[in-house]
């Protein structure tokens, strides 16, 4: 059998009945990895080494102890988006600057895996600092769609993406500031969740806009997203943001009967320009959730238009201080320079890649005397409109459909002379961070290229149980994740 | 033409408490460099700040003592700037929405009570230390991280002060209050309280403020007069020669007794502030707030005033005690201890504050107890030393720590009462004086002294002065 293919809940299985142990699962994943990595391209780092060490003492733990009442990611090797940072091993950012940094302390979302008994499979690679949406502005390499090598695998969490549903790993850790996770997820075809912001603790992910990212999922299905966000939701007291909220059993919601729950379908969302058969395959998820009980209700979300220009105003606003302390001074990159200032400007020239360049001086300059008003001040207040939009939605509805990307995975270096582009490839998911709310992106079709297609499930704060629940029926009543690429 | 200047205060408090602002770290002065950091408060990828509940607690307790309103709405900003003290690139500060506004202090200015606003008083991080040049040992600069972090708060004052005189009770004013509230050591010298000066001047009798020029690097209060002192007198003399004042910000030397122009580049900052977006806001409970209020101690104008009432010690002397909160309490004990108060008052301003003062001690590292001063007061009292011999005592106790009771026996200085022995020297002084006990016959009464000093000086002042006096007029009668 090939263990590479499991969910979470599938190695779980195997590891009660005593079929499988620890190590034949990692030896399974890490040879796929070897089997289709130098294609994919997922990883910045694997760790294999490290892996195996942690299985030996996760496996003894299971000899001892059984594997009743114990956590389902024991013994599972997940990968992380290297943007998160591991104690004693490398975390890149897949930037030059950060080459080779090495944190002396953990991530709050990866010391919770590792307390359920997790193995870390590696690191996967993003955009420079999550600063993108194909991994095309990785400072080391571009992640390849599995479903197409010609194509970018979406991002910024491309590598993570990549890597679920190449079946190097049975699940994955990303972020998500505008997208990074739901988009690569639709590109993929895997289940990418972004949580309501706040749920999950962004102690040791490294920032990029601290007041949009988000950690959460990607998984091969919805349950093991549930699954995940049982482990690294819940408020942390290193994280101000996170919130002292009460944390339900994500899972306990999925099997719930769906009939009678109201979907939005936000007139915005429907747009010209989208990619037809993306449209195609969206409208066909919503009838079939029709078909399973759910109530369509059209609805307006008057203010998207504004959702792009805000969200680069806020996230290079935020971006430009947060990358401040990459200077060349006490870890990371230095270049050399005839002083201070001259260190300082060749460390973060040479440093950082283009785009991340750019997205520091859109930022410096909306933040500038004389600008701030008119750009930091403009995009605050349409913040909030944005967020009222979604509140006054939910008065009305419990969960809203729509695309996640206007288009299906598209050709290495298509977009990339052209940044504004790019940034449209975000234009349905960027509202969601900036309200602030769940949202989970789900496989829904194929093009006629056979690329993968995702649909989008929108949830009001706090209330991922309900897309989770909307997101298993459908689940449950297509084949569409069950598909793989041929690699 | 006459001028008056316009002076308004920025001070930077080092708050005293255990961690640092964000982080776990000690903020103790002092230790190697670099062993009191974390990756939080070092600046590293990826980790948050944690506002320490202690720091927001000794700013309201701030704000209250100096009037404030305290903001039931606050938030943390950031200040972006580049520097190899700062490991993030920016400081965590307040801009918008302090977490206190409005509010004053009182000052006494040559017996005329003066209230100076306080515009503002917020929360910020401290930087960390570079250290330079040959300190360095060669040619490289080190940096010093233990004190990045370190809470501060920063109080802004309304531009009301007119003399430099008037800054420094000021300063001495709020720094009397950080100490009373255990919430800053006060330190200058050491620079947990830092003063920056902003100082224009205008025509006596207009209302609108000239330009004004920003001050730096007073550390110490002598300072801060010296300073302004200058600068105004800067200011008088390009306006007297027809030049016009530069807004700008201007360094105090010490050595040169001068302020001197920053060069500009330094000052070139756009800071671009924005919302701390990895703090929530503040929204203070009321209860709290209450509870922090009934916690306050008594300050030192109350205390001032209940010194006056209570132990009827004249105005100059309670100004005196209030001053700092440790001699004030020293002071109490010593009157519940069972002392008078003024007696008590005067020792500890003749005698105690001279030693300490010579000694360039500041009072908390006084060795005396109040009890040890009651002790001897009852000694003077009982008549077992001389007021005079008490002096001696009095700085033998300070130096040695030994009580009263043992430095008089190790020392012989128990008071002669043995009116035979007395009458003795008496004797042997009149014998030894003829001219001067002829001239005291004729009339000059004031010779009387004469002779009651060497009988002392006889006695190395071991004599009871009334048994001296009644002797010696019964012997020159």
């Amino acid at each position: 059998m090939d263990l590479y293919r499991l969910t979470i809940a599938g190695v779980r299985a195997l590891l009660d009945k005593k079929e499988i142990s620890v190590r034949d699962m990692l030896d399974s994943v890490f040879r796929r990895i070897d089997a289709v990595d130098d294609r994919v391209r997922a990883f910045v780092t694997v760790t294999r080494e490290k892996a195996f060490g942690t299985a030996e003492g996760i496996q003894e733990q299971i000899n001892r102890q059984g594997t009743s009442g114990r956590s389902p990611v024991l013994g599972v090797p997940i990968a992380v988006k290297d943007n998160m940072c591991t104690r004693g091993i490398l975390t890149t950012c897949s930037s030059n600057m950060l080459h080779n940094f090495i944190p002396p302390y953990e991530s709050t979302v990866t010391a919770r895996l590792s307390d359920h008994g997790y193995v870390l499979a590696g690191k996967t690679n993003l955009d420079e600092f999550a600063m993108g949406s194909s991994t095309e502005n990785s400072g080391f390499f571009t992640t390849r769609n599995p479903w197409d090598f010609e194509r970018i695998p979406g991002g910024s969490s491309g590598g993570s993406a990549a890597a679920v549903a190449a079946d190097e790993c049975i699940a994955a850790l990303g972020s998500d500031t505008g997208g990074s996770i739901r988009q690569p997820a639709a590109l993929c075809g895997v289940v990418g969740l972004k949580p309501t912001y706040g749920r999950v603790s962004r102690y040791g992910l490294v920032a990029f806009a601290s007041s949009l990212d988000q950690i959460g999922p990607l998984t091969k299905n919805v349950r093991d997203s549930a699954l995940l966000m049982n482990i690294i939701a819940g408020h942390d007291p290193l994280d101000s943001t996170s919130a002292p909220v009460p944390l339900p059993d994500f899972t306990a919601v999925l099997d719930r009967d769906m009939k009678g729950i109201k979907i939005g379908i936000p007139k915005e969302y429907f747009i010209e320009g989208m990619h037809a058969e993306v449209l195609a395959a969206v409208r066909e998820a919503i009838r079939q959730l029709e078909s399973l009980g759910a109530v369509p209700v059209e609805v307006s979300l008057p203010h998207t238009g504004y959702a792009v220009a805000t969200y680069y105003v806020l996230a290079t606003s935020e971006a430009s201080s947060n990358l401040a302390r990459y200077d060349g001074v006490k870890y990371g990159f230095r270049a050399k320079g005839r002083d201070l200032m001259d260190m300082y400007v060749n460390t973060r020239a040479q440093g950082f890649g283009t785009e991340v360049k750019r997205r520091i001086m859109l930022g410096t300059y909306a933040l500038s005397s004389g600008y701030y008003e008119a750009y930091y001040r403009k995009a605050q207040q349409a913040r909030t409109l944005i967020k009222k939009d979604f509140e006054d939605a939910f008065n009305r509805v419990d969960v809203l459909v729509t695309p996640t990307s206007p288009t299906a995975a598209f050709k290495i270096g298509e977009k990339t002379a052209d940044p504004l582009q790019m940034y449209l490839s975000d234009i349905f998911t960027i509202s969601v961070n900036l309200a602030g709310v769940p949202a989970i992106s789900i496989p829904c079709g194929f093009t006629s290229d056979n690329l993968p297609v995702g649909v989008q499930l929108i949830g009001k704060h706090f209330d991922e149980e309900a897309i989770l629940q909307v997101a298993h029926a459908y689940e449950q009543s297509t084949d569409w994740h069950r598909r793989k690429p041929a690699l | 033409m006459k001028y008056e200047a316009v002076i308004g205060l920025e001070v930077h408090a080092q708050m005293l408490t255990e961690t640092k602002i964000f982080c776990g770290c000690p903020a103790k002065f002092g230790a190697e460099p670099n062993t009191q950091t974390c990756p939080v408060c070092i600046g590293m990828p990826g980790v948050l700040p944690v506002l320490n509940k202690k720091a927001l607690e000794f700013s309201i307790k701030t704000g209250f003592a100096m009037n404030c309103g305290i903001s039931p709405y606050s938030r943390f900003a950031r200040k972006n700037y580049f520097y190899p003290d700062l490991p993030k690139g920016y400081q965590i500060s307040q801009y918008e929405l302090p977490i206190c506004e409005h509010g004053y202090i009182e000052i006494v200015v040559d017996g005329n009570v003066k209230r100076i606003g306080i515009t503002r008083i917020h929360m910020e991080e401290d930087a960390g230390k570079n250290i330079h040049g040959s300190a360095s040992g060669g040619n490289f600069s080190f940096v010093d991280l233990n004190r990045t972090g370190v809470p501060l708060m920063e109080i802004v004052s309304e531009p009301d002060m007119r003399t430099p005189v008037e800054a420094v009770a000021y300063m001495k004013k709020l720094r009397a209050i950080l100490r009373y509230l255990g919430v800053c050591d006060g330190n200058m010298e050491q620079g947990s309280l830092r003063c920056d000066a902003n100082v224009s001047i205008r025509p006596v009798g207009r209302e609108d403020f000239g330009v004004k020029v920003e001050i730096k690097n007073i550390n110490s209060f002598r300072f801060v007069e010296k300073a302004l002192e200058y600068e105004i007198k800067r200011q008088a003399n390009v306006l007297k020669d027809g030049g016009m004042i530069r807004q700008e910000t201007r360094l105090w030397d010490a050595t040169t007794g001068t302020t001197q122009p920053m060069r500009t580049k330094e000052e070139a900052h756009d800071y671009r502030y924005f919302p701390e977006p990895d703090l929530v806001p503040i929204m203070v409970d009321q209860t709290w707030l209450e509870d922090i209020k009934k916690s306050l101690r008594e300050l030192p104008d109350v205390k001032r005033e209940r010194f006056v009432s209570e132990y009827g010690l004249p105005d100059y002397d309670a100004d005196l005690l209030v001053s700092e909160k440790a001699i004030a309490d020293w002071f109490e004990d010593a009157v519940k201890l069972g002392g008078q108060p003024k007696v008590v008052s005067n020792w500890i301003m003749g005698e105690l504050l001279r030693l300490l003062n010579s000694d360039n001690k500041p009072f908390e590292e006084c060795l005396l107890k109040p009890e040890q001063l009651v002790g001897m007061l009852k000694l003077i009292e009982d008549g077992t030393i001389s007021g005079k011999i008490a002096k001696a005592v009095f700085e033998e106790m300070y130096r040695t720590g030994k009580e009263s009771g043992v430095i008089i026996k190790e020392k012989g200085l128990v008071q002669i009462r043995d009116t035979g022995e007395i009458e003795r020297i008496v004797g042997d002084v009149i014998a030894k004086h003829p001219k001067e006990v002829a001239r005291f016959k004729e009339g000059e009464q004031k010779l009387m002294g004469f002779f009651v000093g060497q009988v002392m000086k006889a006695t190395k002042g071991k004599a009871n002065p009334q048994m001296i006096n009644e002797l010696l007029r019964k012997k020159l009668s």
